[in-house]
């Protein structure tokens, strides 16, 4: 099997960057304590990021223009978000997912 | 299957099967995906053991294919995960009484989906987290998404197209059921609070997209979305 010297640099690279963005934060804070403020700022962050990610699949970027409408993502999004009040149950709701996306892509 | 109060593997392993379902779907296509970029099934296997970065896997696999410059593939996964920051910021105070190796290993694991789950379960567990429940999570999600991304590779060329089948969708579902889950069960943060700061992120969102590239997005609308819902809080008290 193939293991191409610039691929495996590439992949240690981004590794170290990404190891260091998780595991620093966990070093820094077995040592100190977070001022209150910060910990208030902090209890945003799930809903943000969640909305954030769930923004980036809903929309298509182009640079310098305003984004357009991931169609298909968008219209599965809804029975998504139904199953979600009605289940609670996150297997559910990925289940329901996949099915209103496979069924949209396969309608359209 | 409802998220308990319990903090054994158990409920671990039951809790992080959307997760997996997810993973399975995603790392089969970034495993075709890589493939058909050129990679070796090999390399797509290191990538998904040392890299460990998800949608970033697929922006370095684009990259290679430009045959980019290292050090720029490296600074655009810096910057796509830059995030990581923020989720293990807030996850490590829960885990501060443990000892550092517990620390440092539940870091290196830890992803957008068991960072997620672990937020997800401190509503039901009178906001407490231990090592055992959120290592078994990570380590469980790690090891699907490896395998099944080597799996993937393996597949290559066989499928082709493997959005069609859904499962891309699986861990925006994933992300939409938990975004529910937190908004309604946090009562550290009101509902309205939240409604507010959901609707000013899905907008920054937006508008930010014209402007920013969206791997530095997410980052800068996350942080001015918890800033504003700091602000609001306050404000309101």
């Amino acid at each position: 099997m193939a293991l191409n010297s610039y691929v495996l640099l590439v992949i240690l690279g981004s590794g170290l960057v990404t190891w260091l963005s998780r595991v620093v934060p966990f070093i820094l804070l077995k040592q100190f304590k977070l001022p209150k403020v910060v910990v208030n700022f902090l209890g945003f962050v799930p809903i943000c990021i969640m909305t954030a990610l769930w923004m980036e699949s809903l929309l298509i970027q182009h640079l310098g223009q305003f984004p357009t409408l991931n169609v298909p993502n968008a219209l599965a999004s809804i029975p998504t978000l139904i199953s979600a009040m009605i289940s609670k149950n996150l297997l559910i709701i990925v289940i329901v997912g996949v099915i209103s996306l496979a069924v949209i892509n396969l309608v359209m | 299957m409802r998220v308990t109060g319990d903090l054994d593997m158990r409920s671990a392993l039951k809790e992080t099967l959307p997760t997996v379902f997810g993973y399975i779907g995603i790392a089969l296509a970034f495993g075709i995906t890589a493939r058909a970029n050129g990679l070796s099934v090999l390399e797509i296997f290191l990538m998904s053991l040392i890299t460990y970065a998800g949608s970033a896997e697929f922006v370095i696999v684009s990259l290679i294919a430009l045959h980019a410059g290292i050090g720029s593939i490296v600074m655009s996964v810096f910057l796509v995960n830059a995030r990581m920051i923020l989720m293990s910021t807030v996850v490590a105070p829960y885990l501060s009484k443990e000892s550092m190796a517990k620390n440092i290993w539940a870091g290196t694991l830890l992803t957008d989906e068991t960072f997620a789950l672990s937020m997800n379960k401190l509503n039901f567990t009178d906001h407490q987290l231990n090592f055992r429940w959120l290592d078994t999570a990570n380590i469980f999600a790690y090891l699907v998404w490896g395998f099944t991304s080597a799996i993937g590779g393996m597949l290559g060329n066989l499928i082709n197209n493997p959005e069609k089948y859904g499962f891309s969708f699986a861990l925006v579902a994933m992300f939409i059921g938990l975004l529910y889950l937190q908004m309604i069960s946090d009562r550290a943060i009101k509902l309205t609070i939240q409604f507010i700061v959901v609707i000013f992120v899905a907008v920054l969102m937006f508008l930010g997209m014209k402007w920013l590239p969206q791997n530095g997005l997410l980052l800068v609308v996350t942080l001015l979305g918890c800033g504003f819902g700091v602000v609001l809080k306050h404000g309101t008290k």
